[in-house]
């Protein structure tokens, strides 16, 4: 029997407001514990919300970039259970009436085994709605006890749910991906997965092909793409082992342990969720005018997908190239910047994804703070379009630039990488050559046609490595052949 | 409407509230007591009337995303009944 | 000089005749000698209020004084006021010392007033005669064996027996206007969204509204003027221009259109009211206003449908308080569980819980719609009634209180009986309209008898003037227990 895997995410995006949802409490990230818990943070007693404006447009944005349906009343209302990172008992959420209705979203997917090709799918993203983020238990603070920090609490938080649509770790890894390069292009978070700006849980359930929805178990809380792949992979595995050995799958919030790859059910024993949902009465209802979204709309990048599109039509560069290109606004802006004509795409493209973001991965650095400058990359890439540098050359102009920064022209002209692309000259370099090996010439002609290196290995070193190789090629060629 | 001992008991660790047996059982017929008047409204056709949240027709007002608060974390945290570090302390939590 | 109304002693401080802390002294020391009979007081604070005292003498020397400097004012003990114990009668805030002030109370400071003290009052303000609270019963002035109603229970004996010279108080379903009429005070609550609930300890939400108690209704309008006013830290908060209330007090009434709704003299109304309430009728017809019938049919399940909303947003506004950021926590739990259902079980009273117990099972799963959303249903049609009764008159008037005050104990063990105290007051809250009660002579036992006056939305400054009318043509208001 084969089996399908169906996956829904449930994603918490902490929006890059610099104020609470619904308080004047700063959010940004690492200060001391709860000075940034203000009175409402704390939930004292009489304190009330009062709803941040910036985050109802990160929300129409989102809505917006995954072609959404934005309510034009949307509802707050108030989720309650009790824990000691829930000031006031109950969480400010949306529910019957979410912000951003049904959308979608396109995503490549890289399969992670196997042969199989990269494919495209269309993930329905079912909601997105605004609720504030929760404060965070410090463990082991003090013997026996638990620690609370209530900066977090009241951070503004799109939760963003997907339908389950996904069948596989990979489809949920590049779902997941493009909705991060999403948040970040559009500029509504920062995207910190270590500082838990976005936060992925995964519903997981199996089922035998053919048969109705098996039942589900929630991955909470992965913080990361690498652990998100290989927690859905042994849940995935877990789960078919069960059915398999007849047992059932009982529905669970687990946890993933990235030490030991494995998940496991949560200990503390919830109560059957009753969250007793009601629209809270301190809040009205939100009303988001036409005016409203169009000047959000008029004020929106144009978006990654978009871009992609774009790059493969217009530079004709390919899917993978491209997908590379737009997986940041700062990628893409780079590389646009880069590519001052058109001749250039794909050759910026291929430095891009290839040199820059090789030295990028190996520094550990981001393409912002790349030490070579757009321009100064362009710059050399001019003079490698007009034959000026050898591939080798350039590749020297790049290590220069990197480290000691200064324009390709001038490293060129000073470490005389400037290739010699003079017929004549490499003419007379080669006649030099074929008169000093006249024996090796005949071999050659005689059929031994490996030894065409050879002649190649022995004219660059002449030349210092300045020939231009395509044409030291067409020159060798045509003298070997008479 | 009368209100089983269960139902009491669901409710009452709901909203996190310790109840012996007399306690349940007293909750218990005042509830059912309360719920009888409150049945009266089942008698009504509300059937087309939109629910009523609010006072007011009103819709939210939207703040501007400022930071308006300063660090107050001493005097809030002076009538905390225990505190470390500038942390909040509770019981141990397990997950 | 306790018998001036708060004009002549804004008068008599502006002259010098008295100092602020001169009179604020004479307020604290017939507290002292009273308040152990009456127990009006939860908190006083001498030093403070002198201080506050001097520096309002000093406004007053300069010649900065607003109409209320230097007036001793008692704040129910459901303000938050910074510096100040804030215990909303409850014992779960026994010990909170409050960090911040409430809109009402920085409203007071910035006049001059004088914090006289915190008010007595049921626990978060759920009772009808003041016997919820952890700090002990009010007792009625007029006779100490009976309360004074609730919640707002400690203003109302304070004002009734001159230990303040004006107080303030909330109501969430009649909890200014029952106690202002069994202690036979004047007391008005505003539309809903008037008075900011910043600072106020929430009941149910969309329900308190804070207002005056005092012993006229001119000294209410003055007290209004002070209390209204757009703050933008409630959501809820109107944006309205600043209005005198006072202005239209001394308009006749001559063709007023007196609303009487049939339901409110119906069964259960004490014979005794009814008649003080129709000879306070008698007396407008000779000011020159009419009578009419009307109906307001729904108004008989304003009881059930606020038993249902109130407690459903208490038990959610409750939450917060779980021992651990401030209030009462158990000293003794073996675990976090424990430590909440001991703290929450210990720290609040008998109604308080019960309450709790209404609210958390009216929006548990499954009997949400039934409940809340038929409560929430026949609230718009409460609502609707009023809309419709006032086409044909201006003002709505009827009984506050179906009886006058009870004796202490005399409805403690059947909670029905004393939530059907407010029967004529609720429908006025969950419409969110004007209501205020003024005294309109004494009924049984010879206690005071209170007439309610509804007003359509914003219709404070009319109510007020209809009640100024009466009281200058009779002396109910100014007659005293002491």
């Amino acid at each position: 029997m084969t089996w399908e895997t169906v996956i829904g995410l449930e994603v918490h995006t902490q929006l890059s407001t610099c104020s609470k949802i619904f308080s004047g409490a700063s959010t940004a990230y690492g200060a001391e514990p709860n000075t940034q818990a203000d009175a409402v943070s704390i939930a004292l007693p009489g304190v009330l919300p009062v709803l941040n404006k910036g985050a109802v447009e990160r929300a129409i944005k989102f809505g917006l970039a995954t072609g959404a349906h934005i309510a034009p009343r949307s509802v707050f209302a108030r989720k309650n259970y009790f824990y000691p990172d829930l000031p006031k008992g109950y969480q400010i959420s949306q529910f019957d009436l979410p912000v951003v209705g049904m959308g979608q979203l396109k995503i490549q997917v890289e399969p992670l085994s196997g042969n199989a090709k990269p494919y495209e799918k269309l993930v329905r993203i079912t909601r997105a709605h605004l609720e504030e983020d929760a404060g965070k238990s410090v463990h082991g603070a003090a013997q026996g006890m638990t620690g609370v920090d209530l900066n977090r609490a009241g951070t503004p938080l799109l939760e963003i749910v997907s339908e389950p649509d996904m069948c596989s770790a990979a489809e949920a890894v590049a779902y997941a991906k493009a909705l991060h390069t999403l948040v970040r292009w559009i500029g509504i978070s920062d995207g910190n997965m270590q500082e838990g700006s976005f936060r992925c849980d995964v519903n997981v359930s199996v089922r035998r092909k053919g048969e109705p929805l098996g039942t589900r178990r929630e991955i909470k809380n992965l913080n990361s793409f690498k652990f998100m792949q290989q927690a859905i992979d042994f849940e995935v595995q877990w789960q078919i082992d069960t059915i398999e050995s007849g047992g059932k799958v009982q529905q669970a919030t687990v946890l993933f342990n990235p030490d030991t790859g494995e998940t496991r059910a949560m200990r503390s024993k919830e109560d059957a969720h009753d969250y007793r949902y009601f629209p809270d009465p301190d809040l009205l209802p939100l009303s988001i005018t036409p005016q409203m979204i169009d000047e959000i709309r008029s004020a929106m990048p144009e978006l990654p997908e978009a871009r992609r599109m774009r790059y493969m039509e217009q530079y004709a560069l390919t899917s993978y190239d491209a997908s590379m290109l737009t997986s940041s606004r700062e990628m893409a802006d780079y590389f646009d910047s880069c590519v001052s004509n058109l001749g250039m795409t794909k050759l910026a493209a291929n430095w891009i994804t290839g040199e820059v973001s090789a030295q990028l991965n190996r520094e550990g650095l981001e393409i912002a703070q790349c030490p070579v400058s757009p321009k100064q990359l362009g710059g050399m890439l001019a003079r490698i379009a007009d034959n000026t540098i050898s591939n080798s050359g350039a590749k020297e102009v790049f290590r220069t630039l990197w480290s000691e920064g200064g324009d390709a022209d001038a490293i060129i002209e000073a470490k005389g990488l400037k290739q010699v692309s003079d017929a004549g000259a490499i003419e007379a370099l080669v006649d030099e050559i074929l008169n000093a090996n006249a024996d090796k010439v005949a071999e050659y002609r005689s059929g031994k046609e490996k030894l065409f290196g050879f002649f190649v290995g022995l004219a660059m070193k002449a030349s210092k490595g300045k020939a231009n190789p395509a044409q030291l090629n067409d020159i060798l060629q045509k003298k070997l052949a008479v | 409407m009368s209100l089983s001992t269960d139902d009491v008991q669901k409710v009452a660790r709901l909203a996190r509230l310790a109840m012996n047996d007399d306690e349940i059982e007293a909750a218990r017929s005042q509830l059912s007591g309360i719920f009888q008047l409150i049945e009266e409204m089942q008698a009504v056709d509300t059937s087309g009337i939109e629910p009523m949240s609010h006072a007011q027709d009103l819709t939210q007002r939207l703040r501007e995303d400022r930071v308006t608060e300063p660090d107050q974390r001493e005097l809030f945290q002076s009538i905390a009944p225990q505190v470390s570090s500038g942390l909040y302390l509770v019981p141990q939590v397990i997950e | 000089m306790l018998n001036y109304s708060l004009k002549q002693m804004g008068a008599a401080l502006r002259a010098k005749e008295i100092s602020s802390v001169e009179l604020t002294r004479l307020y604290l020391e017939r507290i002292a000698a009273h308040n152990p009979v009456y127990n009006a007081y939860i908190t006083t604070d001498e030093k403070t209020s002198l201080e506050q005292a001097c520096l309002a003498d000093e406004m007053l020397a300069k010649g900065e004084a607003q109409p209320l400097t230097g007036i001793p004012i008692a704040q129910k003990d459901i303000f938050c006021a910074k510096g100040w114990r804030t215990t909303c009668g409850s014992r779960m805030l026994s010990d909170f010392i409050a960090p911040y002030d409430a809109h009402v109370i920085e409203q007071f400071n910035k006049a001059g007033a004088i914090n006289l003290g915190k008010t007595n009052m049921d626990e978060f303000a759920m009772g009808s005669s003041n016997e919820t609270s952890y700090f002990g019963s009010v007792r009625n002035p007029w006779d100490q064996e009976r309360v004074p109603g609730g919640s707002s229970g400690g203003a109302a004996a304070a004002v009734a027996a001159r230990l303040c010279a004006a107080a303030t108080g909330t109501d969430t379903g009649g909890s200014i206007r029952q106690p202002a009429a069994l202690c036979g005070i004047s007391g008005i609550k505003p539309t809903y969204g008037t008075v900011s609930r910043y600072g106020m300890i929430a009941f149910a939400s969309s329900l308190d509204q804070a207002g005056p108690m005092a012993r006229s209704a001119e000294d209410c309008a003055l007290l209004l003027n002070l209390m209204t006013g757009f703050d933008e830290r409630d959501s809820t908060s109107l944006q309205r221009e600043k209005e005198d209330y006072a202005r239209d007090l001394d308009q006749p009434l001559k063709g007023l259109r007196i609303g009487l709704p049939k339901e409110f003299f119906a069964e259960g109304l004490s014979s005794d009211v009814a008649s003080r309430v129709e000879e306070a009728l008698s007396e407008y017809r000779k000011l020159g206003a009419v009578t009419v019938d009307i109906s307001l049919p729904n108004s008989r399940l304003a009881v059930p449908v606020y038993y249902v909303l109130a407690p459903a947003e208490a038990s959610s506004n409750l939450s917060r308080y779980d021992g651990v950021r401030y209030g009462y926590r158990a000293p003794e739990y073996a675990d976090l569980s424990e430590m909440y259902e001991q703290s929450r079980s210990q720290g609040f009273g008998a109604e308080v819980k019960r309450r709790i117990m209404i609210g958390t099972y009216v929006l548990s799963h499954g009997y949400y719609d039934a409940y809340y959303l038929q409560a929430q249903k026949i609230r718009r049609l409460i609502a609707q009634d009023f809309a419709e009764a006032f086409k044909s008159c201006d003002v709505i008037m009827g009984p506050t209180s179906p009886s006058t005050s009870f004796r202490l104990g005399e409805k403690g063990d059947d909670p029905v009986q004393m939530y059907l105290s407010d029967i004529y007051t609720i429908a006025v809250n969950l419409a969110g309209l004007p209501g205020m009660s003024i005294p309109c002579g004494f009924g049984a036992n010879n206690m005071p008898a209170g007439l309610q006056i509804i007003g359509n939305y914003f219709d404070e400054a009319r109510m007020l003037n209809v009640a100024h009318q009466y009281q200058l043509a009779t002396d109910w208001h100014s007659r005293s227990p002491v």
